[in-house]
């Protein structure tokens, strides 16, 4: 089991992700978890690629023990993506708070009435949302 | 912040050489660690930075939201174009043989140009998601 | 060994830093935390032989995705509300989820063994980088060459975003000018 260490570690942030992610109302919070549980995935790619004693994938001749180059590929266009992804969601919860006037989600849930249509309160609501910042 | 020299000397001191960081990532590469995405991050945060000190309007006036609406597409429209020259030339798509005299200075113009349009596309994405953040006003 | 003393010793720093992120209310500190988390896994990246990696981790995520958050926190609320929910679920499902994953690592090959099958198996880009590219970062050439439509996607994720930001700035302008 000790010489799984490096893995158990990575477990062990990914769920703590996934906990933040379910356990707390505040969006960005979840964002917040979201991105630990992201990262501890791109770990979880690098972990393997490793060779005790290697050097880095940049060839030289005095060299003749590398790092596996392939994860490292997949992981850095990851991050990129992911920070384009992150901002998508952080914009939402702007237009959330914009919207609702809060990013909790019990509030939100609260104040979208389960007995009214909903098609019918999110139209209102952005037809008023409209006409305000006209004003 | 207008008054806050401290943040504004240390900026001016820094900027330049994070351009040069960044442009020294982008094209040694090949090399060393780097590449067009984390060139493309480098120079955009340090036009964030810019932006964070001196507001939105000076660092709008630097990088206008019409050039961004150029460059974004533009690094997508390069990478794309190098994998149809490649493909003109005879060979399979974004496969660079046939681009120089030879397959190794092929290859070194083909990673060269796609870098280039990463750079580009991630560049003013970063600087687009900063705008659309430092734009709104709190409701 | 000192590689492996190293990990263990950023694997702990990352552990308190995330139990830093899980219990502290105020967004403010969560997101400062959550780059020094991104700085410590940066270093981490580069004891893991992973210098490219670690460059666009210290860039992007202790950089560029804390300024983000930041901007976010400035349009919305930096505290968070104090929690009337129930906790056990949320809990439950992570140790679950945790035990079984635990439960699978036991056929996981041992941390830095040059026998893994990553090592052994797959096209061997090692090799092929030098006599076929000539560019002596092999992560340079499987990203631009080998794996050249692999990044178009992703460049082209990138402008996705890029241009649905763009639409947005774009509607704010015509709201302004009407």
């Amino acid at each position: 089991m000790i010489v799984h260490f490096s893995q158990i570690a990575t477990i062990l942030l990914m769920v703590a992700g996934l906990y933040v992610v379910i356990a707390r109302g505040n969006m960005v919070k979840k964002l917040i978890g979201l991105s630990l549980f992201q990262t501890s995935v791109y770990l979880l790619y690098i972990l393997p690629g490793k060779v005790l004693g290697g050097t880095p994938p940049i060839l030289d001749p005095a060299r003749a023990v590398y790092a596996n180059p392939l994860p490292h590929v997949l992981i850095l266009t990851a991050i990129v993506v992911g920070i384009a992804t992150l901002a998508l969601g952080l914009t939402l919860v702007v237009r959330i708070k914009e919207a609702y006037g809060t990013i909790e989600e019990d509030e939100i849930l609260a104040k979208e009435g389960p007995k009214e249509n909903l098609k019918d309160r999110v139209r209102n609501r952005s037809k008023s949302g409209r006409g305000g910042t006209a004003a | 912040m207008r008054l806050d020299v401290v943040l504004r000397v240390a900026t001016k001191f820094m900027l330049a050489p994070l351009l040069l960081f960044a442009l020294y990532v982008q094209f040694h590469g090949d090399y060393g660690p780097g590449g067009g995405f984390q060139a493309g991050v480098i120079a955009a945060a340090a036009i964030i930075l810019y932006g964070l000190i001196n507001g939105l309007g000076p660092v709008q006036r630097i990088v206008p939201v019409g050039l961004l609406e150029v460059l974004i597409p533009g690094g997508v429209l390069i990478y794309v174009a190098v994998g149809l020259a490649s493909m003109l030339l005879g060979d399979n798509f974004l496969d660079y043989n046939h681009l120089a005299h030879d397959r190794i200075h092929g290859q070194e113009w083909g990673v060269f140009l796609v870098e280039v349009g990463v750079f580009l596309t991630v560049f003013s994405t970063m600087i687009a998601i900063y705008y659309a953040f430092a734009g709104r006003r709190r409701s | 060994m000192i590689e492996t003393t190293v990990t263990i010793l950023l694997l702990l720093m990352l552990g308190a830093v995330t139990i830093g992120i899980v219990r502290v209310r105020g967004l403010f500190a969560a997101v400062v935390l959550l780059g020094v988390y991104s700085f410590l896994m940066a270093t981490l990246f580069v004891v893991l032989d992973a210098v490219d990696v670690a460059m666009t981790e210290a860039a992007v995520g202790a950089g560029v995705s804390t300024v983000f958050f930041l901007g976010a926190l400035s349009l919305t609320d930096t505290v968070e509300a104090p929690g009337k929910r129930r906790q056990i679920m949320p809990l439950f499902v992570a140790v679950v989820t945790a035990g079984a994953l635990l439960w699978g690592l036991s056929d996981l090959p041992e941390f830095g063994s040059p026998d893994q099958p990553i090592h052994r198996q797959g096209a061997d880009y090692l090799v092929r980088s030098m006599p076929e590219t000539g560019i002596a970062n092999v992560v340079s050439a499987v990203l631009a060459s080998y794996r050249g439509f692999d990044t178009l996607g992703e460049t082209t994720v990138v402008f996705t975003a890029g241009m649905g930001i763009l639409a947005l700035l774009r509607r704010r302008r015509g709201e302004g000018k009407s």
